[in-house]
């Protein structure tokens, strides 16, 4: 192939990874918004929800396309739930203070990522897409699925922010993320908001595995990377902003998967690790972020 | 007695975004003196003080101490040069001995050089601790956590901090703050005892204390000084009394 | 402060009766802990560095597997690759240690907190990529073995070859001693005191005239001086140099042997690496999904017992533990 149509490739596939990862990303970044605290566990999730994705679909073999469907509701629930439990048991015992939430995190990342292999093995294994189709381009078929990967995770984005926007819950969360004293004074149940916003990042990442799932194979390791890029993302972007989190995406997934293609992935991570931290260094809050005030 | 200037600020300024806390103020302080800054809330004196220990950088104007230009000083090394500051709202080791919090003000002072600290006798920094704690009367509470102390002592046990810095210019942020009437008397008296040996700088919103203590006072009202001189002449001045009543309480 | 003097004492010989203890139970245990306990003693020391700068001076890193690795290579690269001698493979481990440090330090303390943390990883991760990339020099994961030969140090006419259990037992103990003597001095000198202070109230420290930008680097660099002594060690010890040591797992490693055995007390590290090594080879016996003890010990430290071991203990009976 062309260096053109390879370029091509490369920005078709980078745009992919892009709308997934503003979908994870976006999971991470409004936990961390609102809650102010760190999900290191928060890769797992989204394994979570690729491999149940797998089960579900392997339980509903009969039709892919009613596996699938269910897979992608289904799953991100289940996960949700047990977002919300680890909240209510862990994170809320601990008061949500930053570094002890980290140790937390990392506790559940082994415990959830362990019982995975215990329960699913350590195999890699595939699931059918519902439904196949190839768009063909003048120099390459490119998988149908991909570009229906693309336009869910633009409805996911689309969805969050609506519901940011215009539901009640949408604006406790806006009110707890400016303020969290003052929301609580004016009678926003802020630790049931926490709750919730757990969960909903749970969900968002889980919904991006199990799009994700018939392009990749479900894994019990899968989760580190996109953990990874997510947090490059949320902080390139902008601690605590959203739109620096999708703008972000785009910029980081666009580049490694071009960098990618061209060259190794690991440079390509390599490179991203490091300039996330000198952002961090030369400006703590990322991007986008606000400035800190001087000490 | 030749008076000697100790501390002066040229023009000293702070902006915070739209807010002009301190306002190109002139201040000097002379040797030895006691001096009272007083002013409604929001006049800009810890803001003033701030600027002078080194806690903000000033966003223009020029700070002289004993003669030598301090104002791109960090306030750590200003602790150095005898500035010493004790916090408004209280700031001690509370997890730490009474000891411990004191001993680490000593260990700075008696070290000097090399970025403080790092060579110290213990035996020193006891002695040193024992007659810090002794001036502010807290002597039976040595080894008691700092947190378990009653507010009132805890301010006092800055006091402690300050004078094991050895200073020549203490500067206290409402240190009567929380303070009975007792303690407060025992306060007096100590300062009075500081005061032969350092020049104090005080912050104060108790106008009996201020009275009592203060040989001058300043007074500070939006940033700027309005008026400065004895206590008798503040007492009577026009200025500071309407800034008092027209702005209400202090 | 009247019996100073003594807690002094007291505090000097414990420690100096646990490295007797240490010494003696290698003629008292079987062959087989041998291993094991210098295994152990290696990781202790790890966990020594990280606590100096967790315990002590109040800053959580998740990146010092780099320090551990750079040690590791430091040492290991030079013995595989030329002919060194083991003594300057080990210095040459500490300089490579020293210098990470250094220039990480110099870089990542401008940024404070969940920053700092987060610089911490992500160079951590940047550094385990690089094994990685590079990998015709460093093998990558599947990494490379030292020959004996190449770990056989001659001394005074005494020929000492590492792969010997008694030689490596003492020297992880030799190892271990001067790391977790050295932590001891530290804390209890007149930088411990400034680094606990910054630990516990950074503004109050700096308005008592303290740069403490200065203090939090210089602990830093010991941690990563003290982390990468444990790694060359590692590589001249046990024969393996691999990416496996730079990748996060070993930073959540320090932490969790730091946390079990108590943060910011000197024999904690000790205590959580010796414990949590044998939780770990005890479920390795039951299942492959073994690392879930690592999820369940972080859960229950983080929940109920946030001093570890020796930090309760010393909360309740024994306040003079350093």
């Amino acid at each position: 192939m062309d260096f053109g149509p390879h370029l091509f490739l490369a920005l078709l596939e980078g745009t992919v990874s892009a709308f997934v990862l503003a979908v994870t990303a976006l999971g991470l970044s409004l936990v961390f918004g609102v809650m102010r605290v760190v999900n290191v566990a928060h890769g797992e999730f989204y394994m979570l929800g690729a491999v149940l994705a797998w089960w579900l679909t392997t339980l509903l073999a009969g039709s892919p396309m009613i596996g699938f469907g269910v897979a992608l509701i289904v799953a991100p629930l289940i996960v949700g739930a047990v977002a919300f439990a680890a909240d209510w048991l862990i994170l809320r015992r601990i008061d949500y203070q930053p570094e002890a939430t980290i140790v937390a995190t990392i506790g559940m990342l082994y415990i959830i990522q362990q019982l995975v292999l215990t329960f699913y093995g350590p195999d890699a294994r595939p699931v059918e897409p519902p439904f196949y189709f190839r768009v063909s381009f003048p120099w390459f078929g490119y998988s149908g699925y991909k570009l229906i990967v693309v336009g869910a995770s633009a409805l996911l984005l689309l969805g969050v922010w609506l519901a940011m926007a215009r539901t009640k819950f949408g604006l406790y969360m806006r009110a707890t993320q400016q303020n969290q004293e003052m929301a609580q004074a004016f009678g926003v149940p802020v630790r049931r908001v926490y709750a919730m916003v757990f969960a909903l990042g749970a969900m968002l990442a889980a919904a991006a595995g199990v799009l994700v799932v018939p392009i990749q194979q479900a894994h019990y390791l899968m989760g580190l990377d996109p953990l990874l890029l997510s947090f490059i993302v949320v902080i390139v972007g902008g601690l605590g902003s959203l739109r620096g989190t999708v703008v972000a995406a785009f910029i980081i997934g666009l580049s490694d998967g071009v960098i990618s293609v061209f060259f190794s992935p690991t440079l390509a991570k390599i490179i991203a690790t490091l300039f996330v931290a000198m952002v961090l260094v030369y400006r703590p809050s990322g991007l986008f972020g606000q400035p800190e005030e001087e000490q | 007695m030749a008076a000697l200037t100790l501390l002066e600020t040229s023009a000293i300024s702070k902006r915070f975004g739209g807010l002009q806390a301190v306002d190109a103020v002139d201040f000097r302080l002379e040797e030895g003196e006691i001096r009272a800054i007083i002013g409604p809330n929001g006049a800009g004196k810890t803001t003033l003080v701030s600027l002078i220990s080194g806690r903000l950088a000033p966003s223009s104007g020029v700070i002289t101490f004993k003669g030598e230009d301090i104002t791109r000083l960090k306030s750590y090394q200003r602790v150095g040069r005898g500035i010493v500051y004790t916090f408004q709202v209280t700031s001690i080791f509370r997890n730490l001995s009474c000891y411990e919090n004191v001993a680490l003000a000593a260990q700075r002072s008696l070290a000097g050089g090399l970025g403080g600290g790092l060579f110290g006798s213990e035996r020193a920094i006891a002695e040193r601790v024992e007659a810090a704690i002794h001036r502010v009367n807290l002597t039976d509470r040595l080894d008691l956590l700092a947190g378990e102390l009653a507010y009132g002592h805890q301010r006092l046990l800055e006091v402690a901090m300050g004078l094991a810095l050895d200073p020549k210019l203490l500067i206290l942020d409402e240190p009567t703050q929380g303070l009975s009437q007792g303690e407060i008397a025992a306060f007096c008296d100590l300062i009075r005892q500081l005061a032969k040996s350092a020049t104090i700088l005080i912050i104060e919103h108790n106008m009996p204390v201020v009275l009592e203590l203060a040989e001058r006072i300043t007074v500070m009202d939006r940033g700027a000084i309005i008026a400065e001189g004895a206590p008798d002449e503040i007492e009577r001045n026009p200025l500071v009394q309407s800034a008092y009543l027209g702005t209400g309480n202090a | 402060m009247s019996s100073a003097k003594g807690k002094g004492a007291r505090i000097v010989a414990l420690h100096l009766a646990v490295i007797a203890a240490l010494f003696a139970v290698q003629f008292l245990l079987p062959a087989y802990h041998h291993g094991n306990l210098a295994r152990i003693m290696v990781f202790a020391s790890f966990a020594v560095g990280y606590n100096l700068l967790l315990g002590y001076t109040g800053l959580l890193s998740l990146g010092h597997a780099m320090f551990f690795a750079a040690g590791m290579y430091g040492a290991g690269l030079p013995l595989y690759y030329f002919d060194v001698g083991v003594l300057q493979a080990f210095g040459l481990g500490l300089l490579a240690s020293f210098g990470l440090a250094l220039s990480f330090g110099l870089l990542a303390l401008r940024a404070s907190g969940i920053a700092f943390l987060i610089v911490t990883l992500m160079f951590a991760q940047a550094f385990f990529l690089a094994t990685l990339y590079f990998n015709e020099i460093t093998l990558g994961d599947q990494g490379f073995v030292l020959s004996e030969q190449a770990r056989t140090l001659t001394l005074g006419g005494v020929v000492m070859s590492f792969a010997d259990p008694t030689v490596k037992y003492n020297a992880a103990l030799l190892l271990f001693s001067c790391c977790m003597l050295g932590c001891l001095a530290l804390v209890r000198s007149p930088i411990g005191r400034v680094w606990v202070a910054i630990r516990e109230n950074e503004p109050r420290t700096r308005m008592l005239g303290y740069d403490t930008y200065r203090y939090k680097l210089l602990a830093l660099v010991l941690s990563g001086v003290i982390c990468g002594a444990a790694g060359a060690g590692y590589a001249l010890l046990f024969a393996y140099v691999g990416s496996t040591f730079a990748s996060i797992q070993y930073s959540i490693f320090a932490l969790l042997w730091t946390l079990l055995g108590g943060v910011g007390t000197v024999l904690g590290p000790l205590v959580g690496a010796g414990l949590m090594f044998y939780l770990v080879d005890i479920a390795g016996d039951f299942t492959s999904s073994y690392l879930l003890v690592v999820g369940v010990v972080l859960l229950l430290l983080i929940l109920w017992y946030p001093k570890g071991l020796l930090g309760s203990l010393r909360a309740r009976w024994l306040p003079w533990l350093p």
